[in-house]
C-alpha cells in the first residue's frame, strides 16, 4: 500500500554549511554542531513513510531535531534539501511547489497542533472564528453552515461550545489545545501533525485529550505524526515510532517493540531512564 | 523650434502642459496600462509631488494630468458635489495648467475626477472616472505590513479578510463596514474601491466605463476596466446591502433612488435629506422630473 | 433656512487666500526680505532644503516667507517646485573625505588627527533669552563682524581632515556592510516607489528627505530603550562638498558648485564578522547644517540593520513609511476635508446594527 506521506532525505541546517557538515555530526559524532564551520545540523537524511490511518510517533530529547522535522513537513520551516511526496500528487515533490500550491496543500490536506497555542491560534479572534478560518479558506460562504460545522468540531474535541465566541486568550491551556485540534481537523485533512501538544498540561487533562485524539483518529480517518519527548504519549498513541538523536533517525519500528526491546543504545537509555 | 515657441506652447510661467513633465506622464500612463491589464492589482508608481497636499487627491490628480488632452472636458467632484471647496481647488489647478474645458454636467464630461462618490448618472464607454484613494490596500484592516499584504495578494490568501467579516457578524449581527467596502475584482484580487458608499459599489460591476484609482501618498494605481466583474465580499446568508434611506426623499428634487445626504437644520433641529450628487439633483430639479 | 451647502467654494478659496496675506501684513512691520531669511534664519533654510530635497537656499528662504515661517509647509512648497524641474544629469558620487570642513567633532577619541573643531555651535552656550537681540542695530552688527573676523577667517583651517572612522576601519575593527552601494544601481525614490526591503541607497535617500522631528522621534525611541543602539559619535562633520558633474561636451569631471551638508558616523554595538568581533556603524548625511537630523539618521541606519527587527525603529518598512513630513502632514490635514458620504454610510451601519440588537435581543441566538 502506498504511503500517505513519504519523506526522503529531509535535511535542515542552520548556518552556512560546509561539505563536512553531515559526516562530522550525528549520534556517532555525539554532536549536531559541525566542527568545521559551526553549522547546526537540526535534522539530516530523514526518510520516513506515513501510512493510512496510522499514528507515527517521533521520539527524542529536546534538540534532537524532531520539532524542526515536523515544521518542515508543514512548510513552516524551509528544508536545506530533501523531498516530500503526498499521495494525492504522488509524482511531485511538494517542496518544489509554488508558495500558493504549498499553502493549498497545507490548508486542505494537513493540520497541525503546536505545543505553543500562540503559533496555531489567533488569540484575539473568537475560538469559533479560529476554527472557521480554515473553512473560509476553503471557500465556505455561508455563516450559518460555517458556524454549525465549527460548533460540531468543537463539540468533538469536548470544548465547551457555549464559549465558542470567546477568544482563546480567555481560555485555559487545555481548552486552547482543543480549539487547535478542532481547527486542524476542520478541513478533513489527510494528515495531522502534533508537536508536543500535551506538554505542560495537567495530567488529567493530558489523559482526556489523548483519549479524545485516539477516537478522533478513527472517526476522521486521519493519519498522524506525533512528536513527543514523553514516552507515555508515544506508548498511548503511536503504532510505529522513530527515535531521533542529533538530527538522525537511530531506530524505527513498532512502538511496542521499541519500548519493550530497544536495540539502539540511545533508545535503551531513553526507555530505561523512564522506568 | 525656438525657445520662444517652446515657451509659448507651455502654460503658466513655463510649467509644462498638465504640470508634470512628459517623462513623468509617460511613466504614469505605462503604469495605468499595467493596472488595466491586471484588474484590481495595485501597481506601484513613482508618485510625484504636486502643489496640492498629499492625501488631498494627488493620486487621482496625477492620473488625470497624465491622460488629459486639450480636447477633453473635465468634471471634478468631492462628496458628489461640483462646488465643494476641494473639488473647486483641483478643477482650478487642472484648468490652469491645461486650459481644458470644464463642466458640472456628468453627461458632457470625458474625464471625471472624484472623491468618495460615483455619479448617479450611468456613465458611458467614452468616459473615464478617476477616483482619489486614501488607502489603496483593502487588506490593511487585517495586516499593517506592506510586504505581508503583497504576499497575501500574490497567493490570493484572503482568509483573514473573510475571517474579519465573520467576526464582524458574530459581534454585530451584520457586516459593519460602511464605506470602503472590499470587493473582489474579476474573481481574483480583493480591492479597496476607495471610500465610496456601498450605494456606489454595484455601479462598478460590468460597467461600460473605465475606472482608474490613484493613491498619491501610497504610490499605487489600480483599475477596473470596462465590463469587469466587481463583487462585494458577502456571505449567502449575510448579503451585502447598500445604504437604506427608508422612505426619505430629496428635499429638492424629490428623488428616492439616489444616495442622500442627511442634513440637520440648525434652526429647527429637524432632519432632512438632499441628493449627494448635486449635478444630478440640479438637472432633475430643472427638468421638473422632481416631485 | 439655516443650512448652507458647502458650494460656491471658488469665492471662499479666494477670500481665504486674501485673509492669509492680510494676517501676514496687518502688523505693519517692514516686509521681510528673502535675503534676511537666507542669511539670518539659515538653520530654517537648511531644514527646508533637506526636507524639500532641493538644494536652493534662496528658494527655500522664499518658501519660508510664503509659508509664514512653517518649515513643513515651506518644504512642501519647495518639493512641489522641485518636482517640475527636469533632471539634466546625475552628479558624480563624491567622497566626503574631500569635505571643506567648518565644524567637526568626535565623541570617541579625545585627540583626533586634525583635531576637534568646534565651529559655530550653540551646544555650550546658556540658553538664556538674549534681550540685546531685540534692538540689534546695523551699526553694532558691522562692529561685531569687524571684531570677530579673525576667528571667522577660514584660512586657519586645513583644506581636508582625515576621517576618524577610517582609523578604526584600517585596524579592521569595523564591520564591512554587505549592502554597500553600487554606483550603477542608485535608486531614485522620487521616481520609483519604494519596495521593501528597500535598497541602501533608497533607504538613505528616504531618510535624507525625512522630516527632522519624525527621524528624531524614531531614533530617540531606540536610544531610550525601545531598541538597543547606544551610539558613540565617531565623527560629526559640517562642511561643504563639491558638486561635480561630467561635462556634456568634454566628458571630463567639472565642479559646478558646492553643497553644505552635515554628516554623522555613529559607532554602535559589537557584531561578529566571520570569527572576529567588530564594531558596527550607522551613517547619516543631510543637506545643510542639521545635526539632530544627521545623528538621528545614523542611529536609524544602524537600528534597521537589526538581525531580528522587533522594535518600530528597527523595521525598515515602518521607519521609511512614516518619516516623510510632506506625506504625513498632508494626510493628517486631509481629515479636515468633508467626509459626509463615508460618515453617512457608517451611520447607516450603526443604525442597522442597533436595530438588529434591539429587535432580536440576543443576536447570538440566531447565529
Amino acid at each position: 500500500m502506498a504511503p500517505v506521506l513519504k519523506l526522503k532525505n529531509i535535511t535542515r541546517l542552520f548556518g552556512k554549511g560546509c561539505p563536512s557538515c553531515l559526516e562530522s555530526t550525528g549520534p556517532d559524532a555525539d554532536t549536531n554542531v559541525c566542527s568545521h564551520c559551526g553549522t547546526v545540523v537540526a535534522c539530516a537524511c530523514v526518510s520516513l513513510d506515513l501510512y493510512h490511518d496510522e499514528i507515527l510517533g517521533i521520539m527524542g530529547e529536546s534538540g534532537s531535531g524532531k520539532s524542526t522535522l515536523l515544521k518542515t513537513l508543514h512548510f513552516d520551516i524551509a528544508v536545506s534539501s530533501g523531498e516530500i511526496y503526498f499521495e494525492n500528487c504522488a509524482d511531485i515533490n511538494l517542496l518544489t511547489m509554488s508558495p500558493f500550491e504549498k499553502r493549498r496543500i497545507r490548508n486542505f490536506e494537513m493540520g497541525i497542533v503546536y505545543q505553543n497555542p500562540h503559533l496555531g491560534l489567533k488569540m484575539e479572534v473568537s475560538s469559533g472564528g479560529n476554527v472557521a478560518e480554515k473553512l473560509l479558506m476553503a471557500g465556505w460562504k455561508n455563516i450559518d453552515k460555517t458556524r454549525k460545522r465549527s460548533r460540531s468540531l468543537l463539540r468533538e474535541t469536548e470544548f465547551p461550545v457555549g464559549r465558542m465566541d470567546e477568544p482563546p486568550k480567555n481560555l485555559s491551556g487545555g481548552e486552547q489545545q482543543r480549539v487547535q485540534i478542532a481547527r486542524a481537523l476542520s478541513s478533513n485533512p489527510k494528515v495531522l501533525f502534533l508537536d508536543e501538544m500535551t506538554t505542560g498540561l495537567d495530567l488529567s487533562v493530558q489523559a482526556r485529550i489523548l483519549d479524545m485524539l485516539r477516537s478522533l483518529q478513527k472517526r476522521f480517518h486521519v493519519s498522524m505524526i506525533v512528536v513527543s519527548h514523553d514516552l507515555g504519549v508515544i506508548r498511548l498513541l503511536a503504532q510505529r515510532t522513530a527515535v531521533m538523536k542529533y538530527g538522525r533517525v537511530v531506530e524505527l519500528g513498532l512502538t511496542d517493540q521499541i519500548l519493550e526491546d530497544p536495540r539502539h543504545p540511545y533508545t535503551q537509555l531513553l526507555v530505561n531512564s523512564e522506568l | 523650434m525656438t525657445l520662444k515657441e517652446i515657451l509659448r506652447k507651455t502654460f503658466d510661467n513655463g510649467y509644462n502642459f498638465a504640470f508634470l513633465d512628459e517623462g513623468a506622464k509617460r511613466e504614469i500612463r505605462r503604469k495605468i496600462l499595467k493596472a488595466v491589464a491586471i484588474p484590481g492589482y495595485q501597481t506601484p508608481f513613482g508618485s510625484r509631488e504636486l502643489p496640492i497636499a498629499r492625501g488631498w487627491g494627488t493620486g487621482g490628480l496625477q492620473i488625470t494630468l497624465s491622460i488629459i488632452g486639450t480636447g477633453d472636458t473635465l468634471k471634478v467632484i468631492d462628496q458628489g458635489c461640483d462646488g465643494s471647496v476641494n473639488a473647486v481647488n483641483i478643477k482650478k489647478f487642472i484648468g490652469r495648467v491645461t486650459g481644458v474645458k470644464t463642466t458640472t454636467d456628468t453627461n458632457k464630461a470625458s474625464i471625471i475626477q472624484t472623491r468618495h462618490r460615483v455619479p448617479e448618472e450611468i456613465m458611458t464607454e467614452d468616459q473615464i472616472l478617476i477616483l482619489q484613494v486614501p488607502y489603496p490596500e483593502a487588506l490593511r484592516t487585517v495586516e499593517p505590513e506592506e510586504t505581508e499584504t503583497r504576499r497575501m495578494h500574490a497567493e490570493a490568501d484572503y482568509s483573514r479578510m473573510w475571517l474579519y467579516l465573520y467576526e464582524d457578524i458574530v459581534r454585530f449581527g451584520e457586516i459593519s463596514i460602511g464605506a470602503r467596502y472590499p470587493v473582489a475584482v474579476n474573481g481574483r484580487y480583493i480591492m479597496d474601491p476607495s471610500p465610496i458608499p456601498r450605494w456606489d459599489i454595484p455601479k462598478l460591476d460590468r460597467a461600460d466605463t473605465l475606472y482608474l484609482f490613484g493613491a498619491g501618498r501610497e504610490k499605487r494605481i489600480y483599475a477596473v476596466p470596462p465590463h469587469t466583474e466587481v463583487k462585494p465580499l458577502e456571505f449567502e446568508d449575510y448579503l451585502f446591502r447598500v445604504e437604506d434611506f427608508g422612505d426619505a426623499r430629496c428635499r429638492r428634487c424629490g428623488s428616492c433612488d439616489t444616495f442622500l445626504d442627511e442634513i440637520i437644520d440648525d434652526e429647527t433641529g429637524k432632519r432632512f435629506y438632499q441628493c449627494s450628487d448635486t449635478d444630478y439633483c440640479d438637472r432633475r430639479t430643472v427638468d421638473g422630473t422632481g416631485s | 433656512m439655516g443650512y448652507v451647502a458647502v458650494r460656491g467654494g471658488e469665492d471662499a478659496i479666494k477670500c481665504a487666500e486674501k485673509l492669509l496675506r492680510y494676517q501676514r501684513l496687518r502688523g505693519g512691520a517692514r516686509p521681510l526680505t528673502v535675503e534676511q531669511i537666507e542669511g539670518q534664519l539659515y538653520l530654517a533654510v537648511d531644514r527646508v532644503m533637506g526636507e524639500g530635497s532641493l538644494y536652493a537656499p534662496e528658494l527655500a528662504a522664499l518658501a519660508i516667507k510664503q509659508a509664514v515661517g512653517d518649515t513643513m509647509e515651506a518644504s512642501f512648497i519647495l518639493r512641489a517646485y522641485r518636482t517640475t524641474k527636469q533632471r539634466f544629469c546625475c552628479s558624480i558620487p563624491e567622497t566626503t573625505k574631500e569635505m571643506r570642513i567648518v565644524r567637526r567633532i568626535s565623541a570617541a577619541f579625545k585627540d583626533i588627527p586634525g583635531g576637534q573643531l568646534l565651529g559655530a555651535t550653540s551646544d555650550y552656550t546658556l540658553r538664556l533669552l538674549d534681550f540685546d537681540l531685540k534692538d540689534e542695530s546695523p551699526q553694532e552688527m558691522r562692529t561685531f563682524i569687524r571684531d570677530v573676523s579673525d576667528i571667522a577667517r577660514e584660512g586657519n583651517i586645513p583644506d581636508t581632515f582625515p576621517k576618524v572612522v577610517e582609523i578604526l576601519r584600517q585596524e579592521g575593527l569595523l564591520v564591512e556592510r554587505k549592502d554597500s552601494i553600487d554606483d550603477r544601481s542608485i535608486s531614485d525614490i522620487a521616481r520609483q516607489s519604494m519596495t521593501f526591503p528597500e535598497s541602501r541607497s533608497g533607504t538613505l535617500q528616504a531618510m535624507a528627505r525625512g522630516e527632522t522631528g519624525g527621524l528624531l522621534l524614531l531614533a530617540y525611541s531606540n536610544m531610550r530603550g525601545y531598541g538597543d543602539i547606544h551610539p558613540t559619535i565617531g565623527e560629526l562633520r559640517v562642511g561643504f562638498v563639491p558638486l561635480k558633474i561630467i561635462h556634456p561636451h568634454t566628458g571630463e569631471p567639472y565642479t559646478v558648485g558646492e553643497v553644505r551638508v552635515t554628516e554623522a558616523e555613529v559607532i554602535a554595538r559589537l557584531d561578529v564578522e566571520g570569527e572576529t568581533q567588530k564594531f558596527t556603524m550607522g551613517y547619516g548625511l543631510c543637506f545643510g547644517h542639521n545635526e539632530v537630523k544627521a545623528i538621528s539618521m545614523a542611529v536609524l541606519d544602524r537600528a534597521m540593520q537589526a538581525r531580528k527587527p522587533e522594535m518600530p525603529s528597527e523595521k525598515q518598512e515602518f521607519v521609511l513609511s512614516h518619516i516623510d513630513g510632506i506625506e504625513s502632514m498632508g494626510f493628517c490635514n486631509h481629515y479636515k476635508l468633508p467626509h459626509y458620504v463615508t460618515f453617512q454610510s457608517d451611520l447607516d451601519r450603526l443604525r442597522k446594527v442597533k436595530e438588529i440588537h434591539d429587535t432580536e435581543g440576543n443576536l447570538k441566538k440566531n447565529l
